[in-house]
């Protein structure tokens, strides 16, 4: 995309935001399928190079920024939505990207997620989740399912997992969506979308670690199992999935349920049809709760709602409604209203 | 004494403290003692001394809240150790305030509270009033506060509850007329305050004051009047000021004098809670605050914030350092301006946190992993913490740096006279970031600051990253080991090399002697009282008062060896001594308390004086 510059039209490809240094994840890596994406994204979005800034935390995915030519902060372990936060509070107008992972942002920075999306800044948030702990090796992570065995769960992990999207919902999210690092095309559209979407955009991304959690992913997204098992979002279109469509989704009471068009004999029109802009976050919730092996995981965009100021527009708006007689007067200030005059 | 009704006695200086629940509005009664005499033209240093908790059960012990004065005709750096005057709300405010009364001294009661519930509560198996010995050592005045008020407020249409709330500023009243004050600034601030939202409130307070006052009058037993004349001081503007509020408006003043915008981020701690209250009410200068979820957050955002080209500033108090120290070894190792002000308060964990303690300077030197020096500079006084809020700024940006400030609990609550600055006056902070026509090396280093340069987002051209990892010159992250000592080198000699731009340090009294005292932070006013007192009586005594605690200044040690015995005097355990010894191997004596409370300057005099003979 061409961009006008003060220096006059710029036009970026993805060559631009790659820089020099070597890229150092382990070979095979979902991460570098991400990487390719956002360099292949960043440069359709309409913004100048100097104008994005990637924030990240610790892990193998917060190494993200060393690999983008651009502005970057790799900061520390949990801590990257508040670092992202000040970003974009000193400067609305900078296109801000804050790259975590499961450990990193459901963890150790649980919190600071919560109030990042809460607050709705105009950030687009990467979670990378591959279930595991890959950086201090292969321990198990917030989102590993139970009974995974790791080194730090010989006899398997007894944690209930958090779902990232149901948090994200339950932080009351403006736009919550999911994507796999096994789709090229999926990853650019739900990352344009992310951009677009003005608030906090959270986005999931099922990402494979090849060495300390292999293929967990492979049960859903895995090229022969995807058909049956993914249930791709369109926004305006029925739920529908399977490698012949021929399965839908349907309301039952308040539950959901997997249909068989033809088996069930059931009209298309019977089924739910896709909308995230429902503001009820019900809708969206159920969606994220659906999970493997009981349903379809749903790919897309979950939620995408408006009328929730961000935080660095209220934040201006205030300074603007402060300075609207005129910026204060410095002596003024600290002359106060009780001062005295020693002759 | 002067006996006659209605006339003077000429004093130069008085201490006054004001003790009852914490729900009786002493604060707001010290405070506006203190604007008024302020106004009056005396010198004046305050202490509140308040517990934590908000509302401890009424009539309790726990439950005491008081706040000192001292103020005078000559320059006053104290609160004062002893009060020549008390006023006690109810039995658990004399209870625990009366040993500290001067012998003779004034002793004012609301004589409604003794009654057996709040005598039993206090403690008392007796009431106190009745005791003889309590009558002939002070000059006891019982008022009938409770009943008084009402009877002053009979008119007013306030429930009855409501009426005796106003029985503080019948008490203050009554000392307007004691120490000769006039009612006009409070009657303002009355008007101010509730004229228009609630003027049956103003109303009724104004009776009160008035009524106490006028009870001055006609009491027999308040025969004893005195007058304290203006203090000097040099021509000019002058405002009451306390820590805090001079802290704001030095961040405030920084900012606009960097040419950067002003961005705060903190958490509710006490007793740094005020300046994040007090910059959130300035948004009109442009200054940006956010209310973090915590303190890590609030780092967090304040780095991003530096990052992008703000002055980024937080302050909170020793438990919020403890959860700040990672992002400050971030801070350190990206080397952007941060300033972190630490009010500190008794520790550790959450310790004492409405009683004043210096014990975070070992916190500030080392709480981080790795070797990450962080420059600290301390306020002196409450007036001080204006100009410390500008140094604090220079360092940060002109060594691209984090620093942190150190206040305490009693100067940023305290409150003293301002000689308000002329804003021309002050040295203007603006440092350039990168020219985005040169080549970018993001460690590259000044020879003489050895900062590394600014680029903020938005620069085309000089697009770069940061982050926690050792970098080499270039910005790359390097794992190479030479590259690491180099680096941990550089950023250490560049924090050392702050100290070319201190000033010569001021020595108070002779340049050489048998005894320097050292200090540091808000312990300056009771060092200067005692040293000055001991150099009045020909003693060879000098003291220094630090601002710079890390680097320290370069003439310190050569300053520390002109005298035969160095004596460190803080409110810890000796932090500032250890340093002190460790860095100039001197046999330094540490003069410590850990009490909660400001240094007397008696007890510093005592102790001077044991090395003085």
């Amino acid at each position: 995309m061409t961009i006008a510059t003060a220096e006059g039209p710029e036009t970026l490809t993805k060559k631009d935001f790659t820089p020099p240094n070597e890229v150092k994840w382990c070979p095979g890596c979902g991460d570098y399928a991400i990487l390719n994406a956002v360099q292949r994204t960043f440069p359709e979005l309409g913004v100048a190079r100097k104008d994005f800034v990637v924030v990240s935390g610790i892990g193998c995915s917060s190494r993200f920024p060393y690999y983008m030519n651009t502005y970057g902060f790799h900061t520390i372990h949990g801590r990257a939505p508040s670092v992202a936060l000040g970003v974009k509070v000193a400067n609305p107008d900078l296109s801000v990207w804050m790259i975590t992972g499961d450990g990193d942002g459901l963890s150790i920075g649980g919190n600071h997620l919560l109030h990042l999306i809460r607050r709705n800044p105009d950030i687009n948030v990467l979670l990378f989740n591959n279930r595991v702990y890959g950086l201090t090796k292969g321990q198990y992570s917030p989102t590993s399912e139970i009974g995974m065995k790791t080194k730090s769960t010989p006899m398997g992990s007894i944690d209930h997992p958090v779902n990232p999207l149901h948090f994200a919902l339950g932080c009351e999210a403006t736009f919550a969506a999911r994507t796999t690092d096994t789709d090229q095309k999926h990853m650019l559209e739900i990352f344009k979308a992310g951009f677009e979407h003005k608030g906090t955009s959270f986005i999931e991304i099922f990402q494979n670690c090849v060495i300390f959690n292999h293929k967990t992913h492979d049960p859903v997204t895995g090229r022969e199992n995807r058909p049956d098992q993914v249930l791709l979002l369109e926004e305006g279109k029925p739920l529908i999935f399977g490698a012949e469509r021929n399965k839908g989704i349907r309301l039952n009471g308040l539950d959901p349920e997997v249909v068989s068009l033809e088996a069930d004999d059931v009209s298309e029109e019977e089924l739910l049809v896709h909308d995230p802009k429902r503001v009820n976050p019900a809708y969206a919730t159920m969606l994220a709760e659906m999970q493997h092996p009981d349903f379809p995981t749903p790919l897309g965009v979950l939620r995408k709602i408006e009328g929730k100021e961000p935080y660095e527009d209220a934040v201006s708006a205030q300074l603007e409604s402060a300075q609207s007689k005129g910026e204060g007067d410095l002596e003024e200030l600290l002359v106060g209203s009780d001062s005295w005059v020693v002759e | 004494m002067i006996d006659a009704k209605g006339s003077f006695k000429e004093i130069e200086s008085a201490v006054v403290r004001f003790a009852g629940d914490s729900g009786d509005g002493m604060q707001t009664v010290g405070e506006r003692f203190t604007d008024t005499t302020a106004f009056a033209g005396n010198d004046i240093a305050t202490l509140p001394d308040f517990p934590a908790e908000i509302r401890a059960p009424a009539g309790t012990l726990a439950g005491v809240s008081g706040f000192q004065i001292q103020f005078g005709s000559r320059q006053i750096l104290t609160p004062g150790d002893a009060p020549d005057a008390l006023v006690a709300m109810n039995p658990a405010a004399l209870k625990s305030n009366l040993a500290d009364l001067v012998p003779g001294g004034m002793l004012v009661v609301n004589s409604d509270a003794f009654k057996r519930a709040n005598l039993a509560k206090a403690g008392y198996e007796q009431n106190p009033l009745e005791d003889e010995d309590l009558r002939s050592k002070y000059n006891l005045i019982e008022i009938d506060l409770t009943n008084l008020t009402k009877e002053a407020l009979a008119e007013c249409d306030l429930k009855p509850s409501d009426k005796t709330r106003c029985k503080n500023f019948l008490a203050l009243g009554f000392m307007y007329f004691v120490y000769d004050r006039t009612l006009e600034t409070t009657l303002k601030f009355f008007q101010d305050k509730w004229g228009k939202r609630l003027p049956v409130v103003a109303e009724a307070n104004s009776l009160a004051l008035k009524a106490g006052y006028n009870l001055g009058e006609t009491m027999e037993v308040a025969r004893n009047r005195y007058q304290i004349a203006k203090a000097p001081a040099d021509a000019g503007r002058y405002r009451k000021i306390s820590g805090n509020e001079a802290l704001v408006y030095g961040l405030t003043v920084a900012g606009k004098k960097s040419k950067r915008d002003l961005l705060y981020a903190g958490y509710p701690i006490t007793p740094a809670s005020p300046v994040l209250e007090g910059l959130s009410a300035l948004k009109r200068f442009g200054v940006k605050t956010v209310q973090a979820e915590d303190e890590i957050a609030a780092m967090g955002i304040a780095l991003g914030a530096s990052f992008t080209g703000n002055l980024a500033v937080c302050a909170t108090s020793g438990p919020g350092m403890c959860l700040k120290s990672e992002f400050m070894g971030l801070a350190s190792i990206t080397e952007l301006p941060l300033i972190i002000c630490n009010i500190q308060r008794g520790g550790p964990s959450t310790g004492l946190p409405t009683k004043v303690e210096q014990s975070d300077l070992l916190q500030g030197m080392f709480c981080r992993n790795g070797d990450s020096p962080i420059p600290i500079i301390a306020a002196h006084s409450a007036s001080d913490c204006f100009d410390t809020a500008l140094e604090a700024a220079r360092i940060a940006l002109t060594y691209m740096t984090p620093v942190i400030l150190l206040s305490d609990l009693y100067i940023a609550n305290g409150s003293e006279p301002w000689a308000i600055p002329d804003l021309s006056t002050i040295p203007e902070l603006e440092i350039p970031f990168a020219n985005p026509e040169d080549e970018y090396v993001v460690y590259r280093r000044d020879p003489e600051t050895l900062a590394r340069e600014q680029a903020i987002p938005g620069q085309a051209g000089l697009e770069h990253r940061v982050g926690g990892l050792e970098k080499n010159e270039a910005g790359d992250v390097s794992y190479d080991p030479e590259n690491h000592e180099k680096m941990t080198h550089l950023r250490a000699d560049k924090v050392a090399a702050i100290a070319k731009s201190i000033p010569p340090l001021e020595v108070l009294g002779e340049p050489e002697g048998d005894l320097l005292v050292l200090g540091w932070g808000g312990t300056y006013g009771a060092i200067c009282s005692a040293v000055g007192n001991l150099q009045a009586e020909g003693y060879s005594v000098s003291s220094v008062h630090l601002r710079h605690l890390s680097p320290f200044p370069n003439d310190l040690g050569e300053i520390l060896g002109r005298f035969k015995k160095v004596l460190v005097a803080e409110l810890n355990m000796g932090q500032l001594s250890m340093l002190i010894r460790s860095k100039y191997l001197i046999d330094a004596i540490s003069y410590s308390k850990i009490q909660g409370q400001p240094f007397h300057v008696s007890e510093l005099t005592k102790r001077f004086l044991e090395h003085l003979q």
